[in-house]
C-alpha cells in the first residue's frame, strides 16, 4: 500500500480515538494527531473542543498550514495558563508523539541514555506529559514502529505515568490512568489486554502479526481474529482534503 | 512619582552571581532577548535559570552562564530542539531540575502567594519525582492519596518583554497569550521589563487599552526601552519569529567555535549594533506572524 493511502487510513483510524469522548478538549500534537482530532470533530463527535494551536478555542477545526483568507471561528481565549486549568479538570484527551513507549504505556520525550545527568541524546524535556498522564486521557501516534520506540525495558525517562504497578502512587489504581489508542505506521494498539497489557486492535493492510511483534520490544496480547484497520470513507477523504489543503500529511510518516 | 526607566546594563548591574532568574515568554515567543544579550555581555555567572525555554536558555548555556536550569522544555518552536541547550546537557555541563510545564506554573504561583508549596497530582509515578529529590510527595490530610508538594519557585529577579510600558512600570501585552509572565513577575523580588514601545501613562486610559495590563505597576522594578527587544523571538502582534535568524543561530551550533563567532557578530557590539546587524527595526517589525 502506498504512503498516501496509508497516511489517510492512519489519520481516519486515529480520529476514532475521540469518538466517544463527549465534550472534551481534543489536542493533537503534530500533523497526524491534529488532523485526526479535526476529522473527529467534523464527523463523529461535533461536541469536541479544539484550539487554533496558539491561544484561541475555535468552534470548527482550523485547517493546517498557511490559512489564506480563512477566518478563525473563535469561541474563547485559551492561552497556556487556561490550558492547564482544562488539563487539571480532566476534560481533555491529547494525542502526542512520544520518542519511547514501554510495556506499561509509560512514555518519554525528554532524553535518551543511561545517565540522566549526561544524556546521550537530549530532546525536548518532559513538557506537559506528567500532568497530562495523571489528569486526562492520552493517545499516542508513532510514525515509525520499531524497537527503538517500543523499548524492551522501561523508557529512559518516565515522563508520563502508565500501568506500572511498581510506580503506582498511594491511593491510586489503574482506573485513574487512561491510555487509549496507540496508532503507528503498522497497526493500532491499546492497553486492553489482561492486566492492561498492550493489545493489537488492528493491523494496517499488508502488515503481519509477526512483523509487529518483531518491531516491538515487549509482548503484545492479541485475540485469535485480528481485524484490518478500516479504509477511510469518501466523506472522510473529502474532509481531510479540506482540513489539509496543502497536503502536509503526505510527509508525516517520514522516510 | 517614581521613574523606573533604566538601561539594560543598569538591569544587569543589579543582578549578582548565583542568582535565581526567571525569564518570561514561551519557546520562541516574546522572550526578553535584549536583556538576555545584556547578560551575555556581562561577567555575570553561576545563574539558576527558570524558564519555558527557547534561545534565551540556549544562549545562556552556550556562554557558560548557567549553573542550574529549571525547565519543562527548551525549544525554538519551528526548530524543535534547542542546539546549545542540547550540547550543554549532553556534555553534562549544567545541573537541571526538569519539571512539568504545569508544575512550573504552580511553583511560580506558590512563590507569588508566599506559600511554601502547592499540592498537585502532576509528576506522580514519573521520573520527574525521582530526579528531583527535593520535591516531596506527601500524604493528604483529606483523601489518603499521594500528592506532589510542588515547592515555590522564588525568583531573585524576573526578566520579561512586553509590547508597551510607561516609565512608572505599567506594562501592556497585546499578543494572544500572556504565557506565565504575570506569575514570573509576582514570583520575583525584582521584575525587570523591556518594552518595544515606551508610552505615556495616558495611553492606558484610552478605549480598552487597560484590559491588556496584567499586573499592577508596583510589581515592576525597572523598565527598559528596547525596540525589537524580543528578536529573534516573536512579539505578536508587532512582529513574528525571525526564522532565518533562528536557522542561522541553530546552524552555528554545528560548527566548531560557532557560538563564539555568533556572539562576536551579533552580541559583542551592543544592542544598537545588534538591531542593525539583523536588518534594522523596520525589518524586524515586518517579520510575519507565525502560523501554528
Amino acid at each position: 500500500m502506498n504512503d498516501t493511502s496509508l497516511i489517510d487510513r492512519i489519520i481516519c483510524a486515529a480520529s476514532r480515538a475521540w469518538a466517544g469522548d463527549g465534550e472534551v478538549l481534543a489536542t493533537g500534537i503534530g500533523i497526524v494527531p491534529r488532523l485526526a482530532a479535526s476529522l473527529c470533530m467534523s464527523t463523529t463527535n461535533p461536541d469536541l473542543m479544539m484550539t487554533d494551536s496558539e491561544a484561541w478555542l475555535v468552534r470548527e477545526p482550523v485547517p493546517v498550514g498557511p490559512r489564506g483568507d480563512y477566518q478563525l471561528q473563535r469561541e474563547t481565549w485559551m492561552g497556556f495558563s487556561r490550558i492547564f486549568d482544562n488539563v487539571w479538570s480532566g476534560r481533555r484527551h491529547a494525542m502526542v508523539g512520544p520518542t519511547q513507549v514501554d510495556r506499561y504505556g509509560q512514555a518519554n520525550i525528554s532524553m535518551i541514555g543511561d545517565d540522566y545527568r549526561r544524556p546521550k541524546v537530549q530532546m525536548l524535556g518532559v513538557r506537559g506529559f506528567p500532568g497530562n498522564s495523571i489528569c486526562h486521557a492520552n493517545s499516542f501516534f508513532v510514525p515509525q514502529h520499531n524497537r527503538k520506540v517500543f523499548v524492551e525495558g522501561e523508557v529512559d525517562m518516565v515522563a508520563s505515568i502508565g500501568y506500572n504497578p511498581a510506580r503506582l502512587p498511594r491511593g491510586y489504581s489503574f482506573d485513574d490512568i487512561d491510555i487509549r489508542q496507540v496508532i503507528t505506521n503498522l497497526c493500532v494498539l491499546d492497553f486492553g489486554g489482561p492486566q492492561r497489557q498492550a493489545r493489537i486492535v488492528s493491523l494496517h493492510p499488508g502488515v503481519s502479526l509477526a512483523q509487529v511483534e518483531e518491531a516491538t520490544g515487549f509482548p503484545l496480547w492479541s485475540s485469535d481474529t485480528i481485524v484490518e484497520t478500516p479504509a477511510p470513507t469518501a466523506a472522510e477523504l473529502a474532509l481531510l482534503a479540506r482540513l489539509d489543503p496543502h497536503n502536509l500529511r503526505a510527509a508525516a510518516l517520514g522516510a | 512619582m517614581t521613574n523606573k526607566q533604566m538601561s539594560a546594563a543598569d538591569v544587569v548591574a543589579q543582578l549578582r552571581d548565583g542568582m535565581t532568574i526567571g525569564i518570561g515568554g514561551w519557546g520562541a515567543r516574546r522572550k526578553p532577548m535584549a536583556l538576555v544579550r545584556a547578560i551575555l555581555r556581562s561577567p555575570l555567572k553561576d545563574l539558576t535559570i527558570v524558564a519555558y525555554g527557547g534561545a534565551d536558555v540556549g544562549m545562556l548555556c552556550a556562554a557558560g552562564k548557567v549553573r542550574k536550569l529549571v525547565f519543562a522544555f527548551v525549544s525554538l518552536d519551528a526548530i524543535p530542539l534547542e542546539p546549545y541547550f542540547r550540547q550543554a546537557r549532553q556534555a553534562g555541563a549544567i545541573e537541571v531540575s526538569e519539571i512539568d510545564e504545569g508544575m512550573m506554573l504552580l511553583g511560580l504561583r506558590a512563590a507569588a502567594m508566599g506559600a511554601p508549596f502547592i499540592p498537585t497530582r502532576i509528576g506522580l509515578g514519573t521520573d520527574v519525582i525521582r530526579h528531583n529529590p527535593e520535591i516531596q510527595v506527601i500524604g493528604s490530610p483529606y483523601d489518603g492519596r499521594d500528592w506532589v508538594a510542588m515547592p515555590a519557585l522564588s525568583l531573585d529577579a524576573a526578566l520579561l518583554h512586553v509590547d508597551r510600558a510607561s516609565v512608572r512600570g505599567v506594562c501592556q501585552v497585546k499578543g494572544p497569550d500572556l504565557y506565565m509572565d504575570d506569575l514570573f513577575a509576582r514570583a520575583a523580588r525584582h521584575t525587570y521589563v523591556s518594552c518595544d514601545e515606551l508610552v505615556d501613562d495616558a495611553w492606558f486610559g484610552a478605549g480598552e487599552e487597560a484590559r491588556y495590563v496584567f499586573w499592577e505597576r508596583a510589581v515592576t522594578t525597572g523598565v527598559v526601552h528596547a525596540p525589537g527587544g524580543a528578536h529573534p523571538s516573536s512579539c505578536a502582534p508587532a512582529y513574528g519569529v525571525d526564522m532565518a535568524h533562528m536557522k542561522l543561530y541553530a546552524a552555528s551550533a554545528r560548527e566548531e567555535g560557532g557560538w563564539n563567532r555568533y556572539a562576536e557578530r551579533y552580541i559583542a557590539a551592543g544592542e544598537d549594533a545588534y538591531i542593525d546587524a539583523v536588518g534594522g527595526i523596520d525589518a524586524i517589525r515586518k517579520l510575519p506572524l507565525p502560523v501554528y
